[in-house]
């Protein structure tokens, strides 16, 4: 009886997904990171009242027990600059990401579903924007734009769309050429219900997985336009702007404080969004098995 | 072989009408007419940018507009600087050499650090070189590198002194190709980190696959020594994709360095770009933009010419 009811356990793909992505100890630890930074992030400047824009009067201050990173040559608390700055940096992320998707996937999924020259077209596009660097595109955009945090999310993730609707374009292809879908579309199934039935359930993972990764490269993106003052407008903090006034040499070799946190911060939060697409990477590969874990073939 | 080159040519016109319209476009949004900015010449007397104006038609529609703004980018007028009065093409003409000179050094050093360990941690997945190799390409893809540039500054610079902290020579220093390589190892260092991490993972999965394949098992089942088989046949096939990889660094080597060169206060195309943003200088990010999207494009070009004298298969 027992042996009978352990064969049906873990007989879905999506059990093994779930048990695959959390034997990956660096993606475990990356989500673990995030959730915990989301949730001090969003409450904790609540809870501790702290405020992120007024000045309290001590200019430049090293850290100390009531301001923990000091204050800035404005004199606010950096505290409570670097966990608002959290909130605009890795909604900034997120927000872009999400853009990226919406432009990208439908994009992938005509070109790689009609094929033909509307696949030309998208995919001429897809390249012609890819082989910009991005940062060049991106400075110019917004100085035409003007500097707003929604601007500068959409302009993110317009940048962003290519790579996700390539992905996606490649993996509806072959998907397309599966047999199931060929005798579902001999047997006259219409195009919505074969998209949604069979392309769209096999096209998540591709676009969960760039979607962490196009994460990671966002919040790289803003945080570097902001450090030039051209990302995220001040008053309002980001990981990126608290950085800007370490430009100067006095203030990089004498107030450490001032840009170790948000540095280490954005460093730690990227990794970790990092780990999680690798290991969601490797979890949704069906070609690794967990017990092949010694001779996994990349 | 021709037929490949014209054919590829062919096909990049497209492209290249895209590129120049994004940017058109792009620059009409932040006012103004592109043509009006190419025309804005304060050495001029009034009634010759009258004349010149009707000539090449700024009242008539966007398309006609778009194509004489093209026929004098491609004549090398790109307009004159709001803020300087000097013409933008020879702008940019000074400020590409240091940039080019940046990018390169940081490509050579990433690739001379990141395949020796990308061989080494394919040759013996999960060892400690792995495990190094794949740390180090993590950081290497999660690292701002404006933050490797402060922390770097910091300690070797400041605390260390060892090195400088800007420019491409000292003010009043000699020019010479010393004090050029004093300056250049950190921003050059700074920019190569990025592209380590993922040079050490390609590199990495290069060897793995060619490893695996059928010739190399034919290899050992044969008895040929383990070093002639690693540096006979997997070196090279693994290497093949090497120059996919610097394709795909090319937009990067030309315009990819702006943080790292505004922070080195370096000469270069990205710090001028950030300056004339400042300044809200139009003519020359626009023209800068246009620039880098059209040296891209032919570059893109060129290697995919090289791939079809290497690889005869890509030919169609």
């Amino acid at each position: 009886m027992n042996e009978k009811a352990n064969i049906n356990k873990h007989n879905s793909y999506y059990d093994d997904v779930l048990r695959k992505f959390k034997q990956h100890r660096l993606a475990m630890f990356g989500l673990i990171f995030l959730v915990i930074e989301i949730i001090l992030v969003f409450a904790l400047p609540a809870i501790l009242q702290l405020d992120a824009f007024r000045s309290v009067g001590d200019f430049n201050g090293p850290p100390s027990l009531t301001y923990p990173f000091g204050t800035d040559s404005v004199g606010r608390d950096l505290f409570a600059r670097v966990l608002m700055g959290g909130r605009v940096s890795i909604t900034v992320g997120l927000g872009s990401a999400c853009v990226s998707l919406l432009i990208g996937v439908p994009l992938g999924l005509l070109a790689g579903y009609f094929r033909g020259s509307v696949e030309m077209v998208i995919m001429r596009l897809a390249d012609s924007l890819m082989s910009f660097p991005s940062m060049v595109l991106i400075l110019a955009l917004s100085a035409a734009l003007g500097p707003s945090i929604t601007i500068l999310t959409i302009i993110l993730g317009f940048l962003g769309w290519p790579e996700i609707a390539r992905l996606l374009f490649a993996n509806v292809i072959s998907i397309k050429e599966k047999e199931y879908v060929e005798s579902a579309l001999a047997i006259g199934t219409t195009t919505p219900v074969i998209l949604s039935k069979y392309i769209i359930p096999n096209g998540i993972s591709p676009i969960l997985i760039s979607f962490t990764f196009r994460t990671a490269a966002a919040i790289i993106q803003e945080s570097s336009l902001s450090f030039l003052g051209l990302g995220v407008p001040p008053p309002t903090p980001s990981w990126g702007n608290i950085m800007f006034e370490a430009q100067s040499i006095t203030v990089l070799s004498e107030r450490p404080w001032v840009w170790l946190p948000s540095g280490a911060l954005l460093l730690l939060t990227v990794l970790s969004v990092n780990f999680v697409g690798d290991g969601l990477r490797d979890a949704l590969d069906p070609k690794t098995t967990i017990a092949d874990k010694g001779h996994k073939i990349k | 072989m021709l037929k490949y080159s014209l054919k590829r040519a062919i096909s990049l016109i497209p492209s290249f009408f895209i590129i120049t319209m994004l940017v058109y476009v792009i620059s009409s949004i932040a006012g103004g007419s592109p043509l009006e900015m190419i025309l804005q010449d304060p050495f001029i007397s009034a009634e010759e940018v009258a004349r010149k104006s009707a000539e090449l038609g700024l009242d008539k529609p966007v398309l006609i507009q778009y194509f004489n703004w093209l026929g004098e980018l491609l004549k090398g007028n790109l307009g004159v600087s709001y803020r300087t009065y000097v013409p933008v093409a020879k702008m940019i003409s000074e400020a590409v050499g240091p940039t080019l000179i940046l990018t390169m050094t940081s490509t050579l050093l990433a690739l001379l650090f990141a395949i020796p360990l990308g061989l080494m941690a394919g040759y013996k997945p999960y060892s400690a070189w792995d495990y190094v190799s794949s740390a180090l390409s993590y950081i290497g893809a999660s690292m701002p590198n404006f933050f490797a540039a402060l922390l770097l500054i910091f300690v070797v610079s400041l605390k260390l002194n060892w090195l400088p902290t800007s420019g491409m020579y000292d003010s009043f220093g000699e020019q010479s190709f010393r004090e050029l390589v004093r300056h250049i190892i950190l921003p050059a260092v700074v920019l190569s980190i990025q592209q380590v991490g993922s040079l050490i993972r390609q590199t990495r999965a290069g060897m793995v696959e060619v490893l695996q394949s059928e010739y190399i098992r034919t290899a050992r089942a044969q008895g040929i020594r383990e070093k002639r088989i690693l540096v006979q046949y997997a070196l090279r096939n693994a290497l093949a994709p090497i120059i996919t990889i610097l394709g795909m660094q090319l937009p990067f080597i030309v315009g990819g360095a702006v943080v790292t060169e505004q922070i080195f206060s370096w000469p270069g195309l990205g710090s001028m770009m950030v300056r004339a943003i400042g300044a809200r200088d139009y003519p020359v990010i626009m023209g800068i933009t246009v620039f880098i999207a059209v040296a891209v494009f032919i570059g893109n070009f060129i290697i995919d010419l090289l791939f079809g004298i290497i690889n005869p298969r890509v030919r169609y």
